[in-house]
């Protein structure tokens, strides 16, 4: 386990989302179900985030914001889709305004179902994103030591 | 006058939980205009209307919102019931009522959480929340669903309450109340709350009423427009709306704190005489051609719903006007002259709930 996979920050961003699963992303990070022991920490800024949760469907509006934050993360990073309206639009998914979930935008790696998704299931993503986050990282690595041995070799 | 730069804030930071945009104006560190944008959220559930029958409507309503999705709930049935003529049992009545004052608990102190948090009081935020878990297990109890209970139907309630579910609720109240004692001591005297909130983003009584404000944000400058002085069901536990004067973010937090001691109270006297009976009557046949209106006193200040029917069971229009959605030009009021540090905490102080405002 590297560092990262260790203590994952957390970048939150609520794209059409009810509010339903923003507040139960938050509530995993107070006492009750405190998923910081996990090292996991909710932060502001892209630049220093692991995890992307992303809650809600995409519309029009939001769409450059999502790409946005998700370009901004530095690499190995993951994408965690929280609750139904960002696995595939939901209950919303015929509204005139919603593209539709997360993955029409960026590529999504561990979806959480659910309305609103319970704390447990997403205290469930975050771990599993951990395991592909890990699996980014590993195969990252060894892709720069491939190229550093054949740059010695020529 | 020096040279004036404009600061983007949002959709994306960290004293935001939701997206909103503002254009900060600012002439050295002092917010001279504040623009706002909105539409990060817009879904167009209003047009759902359409192709979803009335009594689906109920969900798609209950979602315009999660905080207050019981909120939401309320209004919505509420207004078809007006609609139809339907005549509701008295005990399904009150139990709305116990439910709405739970959600109105748990609304305020995540906003009393997300306060700390903004003025990076960290273990205050944490207390909040711990605090707020509690109602929430009663709503898992009795609903299965934690934030969004879909607790009113059409007709009634989804579930009567047990008397093993009264006492649980009744524990919930006694235990929130004790710890209350302590988040009121440190939000009223803590130093350095005080000196956060007081004077910061004032607005006087006149300003209020003139902006149309609502909900707590207006109460703490004195006007008195509590939509639950004019239901009947809160007339019954002889309801008196809480006022402050200051009309700073202080005042707004006090009445915010006041009103879950209150919501508690509620509670007790609504279940120490909740009347026998029917707590849900059938609901048959379609929505009538015509139109209804009801006001609704959510946690975030007073919602507006208007129905519209044509004799199918699709319903014309449902029209939703929420607190928020009013209150954006009061904020954008309090922004003026404020310094760049207050413009988070002001933000926060009117509870700002951008999916509801934009739906």
């Amino acid at each position: 386990m590297s560092c990262t996979s260790k203590s994952p920050w957390i970048l939150h961003y609520d794209a059409s989302s009810c509010n339903g699963c923003d507040i139960e992303v938050l509530a995993c990070l107070t006492p009750i179900y405190d998923a910081e022991r996990f090292g996991v920490i909710n932060t502001g800024d892209p630049k220093q985030a692991d995890i992307f949760l992303i809650t809600g469907a995409v519309n029009d509006q939001n769409k450059e914001v999502v790409r946005q934050l998700y370009d901004q993360m530095p690499e190995p990073k993951v994408v965690v889709a929280v609750g139904i309206c960002a696995c595939s639009g939901g209950i919303f998914r015929d509204c005139y305004n919603i593209l539709g979930g997360a993955d029409k935008v960026i590529p999504v790696d561990v979806y959480v179902p659910g309305c609103a998704a319970r704390p447990e299931s997403i205290i469930d993503g975050i771990v599993k994103g951990v395991a592909v986050l890990e699996e980014k990282r590993a195969k990252m690595e060894g892709e720069k030591r491939c190229s550093r041995s054949r740059g010695s070799r020529s | 006058m020096g040279k004036r730069t404009i600061v983007p804030f949002g959709p994306q930071h960290p004293a935001l939980p939701e997206p909103v945009h503002l254009d900060l104006e600012l002439d050295g560190e002092t917010v001279v205009r504040a623009v706002p944008s909105i539409g990060y959220v817009h879904r167009g559930l209003e047009k759902l209307v359409e192709t979803r029958d009335y009594q689906q409507m109920t969900y798609i309503m209950e979602r315009v919102c999660g905080i207050c999705s019981m909120g939401h709930g309320y209004g919505y049935v509420n207004a078809v019931e007006g609609l139809m003529g339907v005549e509701v049992p008295d005990r399904a009545k009150v139990l709305r009522v116990v439910f709405h004052e739970l959600s109105r608990v748990h609304s305020h102190l995540l906003w009393l959480g997300l306060l700390a948090d903004g003025m990076g009081f960290d273990s205050l935020f944490m207390q909040c929340w711990r605090i707020r878990e509690k109602v929430l297990d009663v709503f898992e109890t009795v609903t299965g669903g934690r934030v969004i209970v879909s607790y009113c139907r059409i007709g009634g309630v989804a579930c009567d309450l047990t008397p093993e579910h009264i006492s649980m609720i009744l524990k919930v109240c006694d235990e929130v109340e004790k710890e209350m004692d302590w988040v009121r001591r440190v939000f009223f005297l803590d130093s350095s709350v005080r000196n956060r909130l007081i004077g910061v983003g004032q607005i006087s009584k006149d300003e209020m009423v003139e902006l149309c404000g609502v909900g707590p944000t207006a109460r703490g400058s004195g006007v008195d427009n509590d939509a639950r002085s004019a239901d009947e069901a809160y007339q019954a536990l002889g309801f008196e709306p809480i006022l402050y004067d200051e009309g700073d973010c202080y005042a707004r937090c006090k009445v915010r704190v006041d009103e879950v001691s209150q919501s508690i109270e509620l509670i007790r006297k609504a279940l120490g005489d909740l009347p026998e009976g029917e707590w849900r009557v059938p609901v048959k046949g379609n929505p009538p051609a015509g139109q209804f209106a009801f006001r609704v006193e959510q946690p975030r200040g007073e919602a507006y719903y208007y129905v519209k029917g044509n004799g199918t069971k699709f319903l014309d229009r449902a029209r939703v006007r929420t607190p928020t959605n009013i209150n954006i030009p009061t904020m954008t009021r309090m922004l003026q002259g404020c310094g760049m540090q207050d413009v988070s905490m002001i933000i926060i102080t009117i509870d700002p709930c951008i999916s509801c405002t934009e739906r």
